[in-house]
């Protein structure tokens, strides 16, 4: 399965507009995604999950995709958060 | 005929029936269902009932409370939406055989908790979203179709223990009177609302107002902070004919508002404006402002989940500038910590708001937060009569090294190419006891000061304007504070600076012969309280104010004071 390991250089972290961002842009594809962060897994469609993350800034999470769309939602992920949130989709 | 007393907050009188705004019981019974699809089904009809109401009320704030309150309708939504969430209701209705009550709340409560465990400001702030979120669903499933204020059928007084954003957006405005809270404090969102739309409001006037039935003639008197509930038929026409005087004094007031204010022995005195944003930036105008005496900035960070950036600053401040013309507009930088929150900053957790690292202290700690702002203002000053003052200053060295950071910022924009304002005034807001006390050395590093009496006043009785209980020592008539508005005064002034007051203080008509007395250059207030102010400053002469003036200062209390101006200068009584 690809993955992509990221670092959070957001100020606020994964929360707020981040974090929806993130969503967004996860549902946007055709393929199961998964945030990891200290230990535990939240599904990336899921604003509920990656809020309770809890991924300050400078975290570094763990981003893996499974289904037919997964190369391309990885990489519009890493756009999104190397591009400290500014760029999307 | 009883008397409940709580905090006026918004004034004004208002006479009419009682209309109890309720909170809708939502215990629901837990059970097992003999057909999980059906249940399910349900469940989904009571979603997507929640989704159109959250659409609605998003369009609806969107037209009528602004941009921040419809984002807010919209996270709702978003949260209704949410995958994981659904998944684990679905799996305790088909699995456990729940019904649909039990099997939402238990799966909302399991996020909300989750998400306080997370402990930070924002987290919190979230949890209640999710609650709110879930109570919604609920209200649907438990079929309370009915909307709290769907009796309100008549111009009523609003009471209740509390309102939130999401209650008062239910509620048809020309419907409304006046407000009456059990809870709450001056900045309360009631009390906000209430002094936006012009409303006589009452807040924390504690648990009895709950007590009160629908329908009950009630008089509320928003300046005195006052409820009278079932007055006698002379109490009422006495309050009746007191509105009429009000209202006739306000109309002739208003028709002369764009006039100078100028005493009968020829002094003038500025009135300026206390704004937030464009729409009241008009107001200001059409009430007879001559500028702008406090530009509040906090508009453009509260409520949103992220910091504007500099270019959204510069096109806001922009759009109030132009307003003016070429008319004064001070602009406050960010005064935020204390009451008021940034949940996306995640500011630490303090024991006294306060006393702790806001406004001036929090942008000189984090100069991220603090640049964009001095940058925009810089560049939406280039043309304009803008000055920039900073909030909370209680040393020189704060005024420095702010200085220093605008500096900084300008030689920076110039290397840059851009346009920037030059010669723009710097004042500090004096509203911490030790910058009163310490005026002279400061009035030397700045070219104004405006005195913020709310917060000078409770931080010089040590008496919290939030908190109820010590409403009657937050005055600013109290003669400690005065002292120390005269001492300011008199500061500045040696050293050829003028000086402005912006808190509540400012509008208030009982005030003005004092401060007019202790020969304030500039009086900034809401906008609504213009006309009236300059209809007394038109009436009064200075050298009998500066008498006045001298006598209240010497007296024991701030009802003393109260009453030596009304008996003295009748013109100031606006009762």
């Amino acid at each position: 399965m690809p993955e992509t390991i990221l670092t959070v250089h957001h100020e606020v972290g994964l929360h707020a507009r981040p974090a929806s961002l993130l969503v967004q842009t996860a549902k946007k594809f055709d393929a199961d995604i998964q945030v990891c962060y200290g230990g535990r897994r939240a599904n990336a469609k899921s604003i509920l999950n990656v809020l309770s993350l809890g991924a300050e800034q400078g975290a570094e999470i763990a981003i893996c995709a499974n289904g037919v769309q997964a190369d391309e939602a990885l990489e519009a992920l890493k756009r999104l958060v190397e591009s400290n949130f500014e760029v999307q989709e | 005929m009883r008397t409940l007393r709580g905090i006026g907050a918004s004034r004004g009188v208002a006479i009419g029936p009682a209309f109890r705004f309720r909170e809708v019981d939502l215990n629901f019974d837990r059970r097992t269902v003999e057909n999980p699809e059906h249940e399910w089904e349900r469940l989904e009809d009571a979603l997507e009932e929640a989704r159109r109401q959250l659409i609605a009320l998003q369009g609806k704030a969107g037209r009528s409370a602004g941009d921040q309150e419809a984002a807010l309708f919209g996270a709702h939504a978003e949260m209704l939406e949410d995958p994981e969430l659904l998944n684990v209701v679905r799996e305790s209705v088909s699995e456990d055989r729940l019904n649909a009550e039990a099997a939402f709340s238990d799966a909302i409560e399991s996020y909300a908790r989750a998400l306080e465990s997370l402990e930070s400001e924002y987290m919190r702030a979230r949890a209640a979203d999710v609650r709110d979120v879930g109570q919604r669903v609920l209200r649907i499933l438990l079929d309370h179709r009915q909307s709290p204020t769907e009796d309100l059928k008549h111009p009523s007084i609003i009471l209740a223990r509390d309102l939130t954003p999401s209650d008062t957006m239910l509620l048809d405005r020309s419907l409304v009177l006046g407000f009456c809270t059990a809870e709450g404090g001056a900045t309360s969102h009631t009390a906000i609302l209430a002094r936006g739309l012009g409303l006589p409001a009452i807040v924390g006037a504690g648990r009895d107002v709950l007590t009160i039935s629908d329908g009950e003639t009630l008089v509320l008197d928003g300046t005195a902070g006052t409820v009278l509930v079932a007055p006698d038929d002379e109490t009422i026409a006495e309050y009746e004919q007191r509105r009429e005087r009000t209202a006739g004094a306000l109309k002739s007031a208003r028709e002369k508002a764009r006039e100078p204010a100028v005493t009968r022995d020829g002094r003038q005195v500025e009135v300026v404006a206390n704004i937030g944003n464009v729409k009241e930036a008009r107001d200001a105008i059409e009430a007879g402002a001559e500028g702008v005496g406090l530009l509040r900035t906090e508009f453009l960070y509260l409520e949103r989940d992220r910091l504007p950036s500099e270019e959204e600053q510069y096109e806001a401040y922009r759009a109030v500038t132009d307003v003016f013309g070429n008319l004064p507009v001070v602009l406050r930088t960010l005064d935020i910590g204390g009451d008021k929150q940034l949940p996306y900053l995640d500011l630490s957790h303090e024991m006294n708001p306060f006393l702790g690292v806001r406004a001036i202290r929090l942008c000189l700690a984090r100069p991220s937060l603090f640049r964009p702002q001095l940058r925009a203002a810089l560049r939406a000053g280039a043309g304009r009569n803008l000055k920039i003052m900073f909030p909370m200053v209680a040393e020189v060295s704060e005024i420095r090294e702010a200085r220093g950071m605008l500096e900084e910022c300008r030689a920076e924009l110039m290397e840059e190419g851009r346009t920037v304002a030059d010669g723009v005034q710097v004042g500090i807001m004096v509203e911490v006891p030790a910058a009163a006390l310490m005026a002279r050395h400061l009035a030397a590093e700045v070219d104004f000061f405006s005195i913020g009496t709310n917060d000078l006043t409770q931080y010089t009785m040590a008496a919290d304007r939030t908190n109820a209980g010590v409403a009657s020592l937050v005055s600013g008539f109290q003669p400690a504070v005065l002292r120390l508005v005269r001492d300011t005064i008199a500061a500045a002034h040696d050293q050829g600076k003028w000086v402005g007051l912006c808190g509540e203080l400012g509008g208030e008509p009982l005030a003005i012969p004092i401060l007019l007395g202790l020969d304030l250059d500039e009086f900034s207030m809401a906008p609504s309280a213009i006309p009236l102010a300059k209809q007394i400053i038109r009436q009064l002469s200075l050298d009998e104010t500066k008498r006045v003036a001298q006598e209240a200062l010497g007296l024991d209390s701030a009802q003393a004071v109260r009453e030596l101006i009304r008996d003295r200068v009748p013109a100031a009584d606006a009762r």
